[in-house]
């Protein structure tokens, strides 16, 4: 198989969550490759990471987030098909810490102060993620402080902000403000259950998006 | 035992209660704080709750243990007081509810996903199990397992009370409408796949809960009448959907609009009506006054 069938073949696997070989789903690719050994072959064919980032990895990630969008899959088959995303991801990292493939960007995540939830907050990382970002995920009940710590550390990073309930979207603002007092210039992205375009132009955030493509559509316009 | 099935025998309509979380929220709960300790801290004030809702017409009334679960219980720190935080939840609405109103025992979903290997099918069913049966203890006559999106959960916690209580048990999920127009939990499950499933599992009385406002909750209805004509069928439905304003959370609908949608509902085939977050006492009365038209009609 040729390099660039290959490209496409990792593309597949991450679009249907077929991560490796043992792995039983989905069922009618049983027993078949997956997004593990195939992207392992295609780096040793000679293939470059960036390649296997942009020409497989991605294409595949981009299908399950509009897919996603499109309420034609849910939740679980984007966790599988961020499982095969990592599986293939995971050949990368080496690439990543030498510097030899650079990422869009570096994106930090959270659900905000008070709120446990994290489905929404982890599908968004995924996404991003497959979208070649970095992303640093602060896990939930996030205060301004942590947000502020890790911009810190990867200054130029944009931040987003998640929550479900409506309870804990007003510190959804109060975070916004309090990242702002010291870092006017942070570009915030807010999504969750109860926040609107609304809510978002009134508390001062950068954008919002219903769902995690649109949030991949923002970013990397802003990189662009 | 069997209290609500009896009561339904005659063909009624019951209605249920409205949302305890922004109630409580109303009565000075914060953001971040446990509602489920407000049975051991503040039981006056959930207490006030449910007679709010008995004195609105309920003939039913839940618990506070939405979140009851050990699971969620240990993003407090409060998993080691899952069995008395959950009696006392279920003693407090008695207490309320006297002899003549039901008590549904809440039970919310974990928020831990099984098909993430993120626990096992065992501590899953335990963990329903030790809810269910601190309800039980605490005087519940039924268990209401609700805003379930993911079905192998779903089946656990129904198995779980089903095996361990001499409860009749409730389960309710929550859909959304897709961009397609047809109705899905987050998980991609549909009012239909919930049926069969359920059903197999040994549920009592199925439907839906939270969403988006009650009439949404007509097209749902008559999917699971289309699948089952004769089970019967519980909806709490949200208020709509919250909208801040001034630093409050208001909802769509008000009493009057999601009361003028339950002749619809129960033409749809719904037997057991009442409210989620948003909705009031004052929903509840007007819901009421819809169901006994109904009745003398």
């Amino acid at each position: 198989m040729s390099q660039e069938s290959l490209l496409q073949e990792i593309a597949v696997c991450v679009e249907r969550g077929k991560v490796n070989e043992q792995s039983p789903y989905p069922p009618d690719l049983k027993g078949q490759p997956g997004a593990d050994e195939l992207t392992r072959k295609v780096l040793d064919m000679g293939a470059s990471a960036d390649q296997v980032l942009s020409e497989g990895l991605v294409p595949g990630m981009k299908i399950v987030g509009i897919k996603f969008r499109e309420n034609k899959i849910f939740v679980p088959e984007v966790l599988m098909a961020a499982k095969a995303m990592t599986a293939g991801m995971n050949h990368l990292r080496p690439y990543f810490q030498s510097g030899e493939v650079q990422r869009k960007g570096t994106f930090i995540i959270g659900t905000v102060m008070g709120d446990l939830h994290d489905i929404g907050k982890n599908l968004l990382g995924m996404i991003v993620e497959g979208a070649g970002w970095e992303v640093i995920d602060l896990g939930i009940d996030v205060p301004a402080v942590k947000f502020l710590a890790a911009l810190e550390e990867h200054p130029g990073a944009f931040i987003g902000l998640s929550c479900l309930l409506t309870t804990t979207m007003l510190n959804m603002e109060r975070i916004v403000q309090d990242v702002r007092d010291s870092r006017p210039d942070a570009k915030i992205l807010i999504g969750g259950a109860p926040v609107t375009d609304e809510f978002k132009t009134k508390i001062g955030a950068n954008w919002y998006s219903p769902d995690p493509q649109g949030a991949v559509d923002f970013l990397n316009k802003q990189v662009s | 035992m069997n209290r609500i099935l009896k009561a339904l025998s005659s063909g009624k309509t019951l209605v249920s209660d409205g949302a305890w979380g922004t109630m409580l929220q109303s009565m000075g709960l914060q953001p971040g704080e446990c509602p489920e300790s407000w049975n051991l801290t503040h039981p006056e004030k959930v207490r006030e709750v449910a007679a709010a809702y008995v004195a609105a017409g309920s003939d039913l009334i839940e618990t506070n243990s939405f979140g009851g679960s050990r699971f969620k219980l240990a993003h407090y720190h409060l998993d080691g007081q899952t069995y008395e935080i959950n009696q006392k939840a279920a003693e407090i609405s008695r207490s309320a509810a006297g002899d003549k109103v039901i008590v549904l025992g809440s039970v919310g979903p974990t928020g831990v996903m099984l098909m993430m290997g993120e626990v096992s099918e065992d501590q899953l069913f335990d963990a329903f199990k030790e809810q269910a049966m601190a309800l039980e203890a605490g005087g519940a006559d039924a268990i209401c397992i609700e805003t379930m999106i993911a079905l192998d959960e779903a089946i656990l916690a129904v198995k779980a009370a089903k095996e361990h209580t001499r409860l009749e048990v409730i389960c309710t999920m929550t859909f959304d409408k897709t961009v397609q127009g047809d109705f899905r939990t987050m998980m991609g499950v549909s009012p239909e796949e919930m049926v069969t499933a359920l059903q197999e599992a040994g549920v009592d009385i199925l439907g839906t809960n939270c969403g988006n406002g009650m009439e949404n909750m007509i097209p749902i209805v008559e999917s699971i009448r289309r699948i089952n004509p004769d089970i019967p069928v519980l909806v709490h439905a949200n208020a709509g959907l919250p909208h801040l304003i001034d630093g409050q959370n208001v909802f769509d609908e008000t009493p009057e609009i999601t009361a003028s949608f339950i002749p619809r509902l129960l033409d749809a085939g719904a037997n057991i009506v009442g409210g989620c977050c948003g909705t009031t006492p004052e929903h509840i009365k007007k819901i009421r006054q819809k169901t006994e038209i109904r009745t003398k009609e």
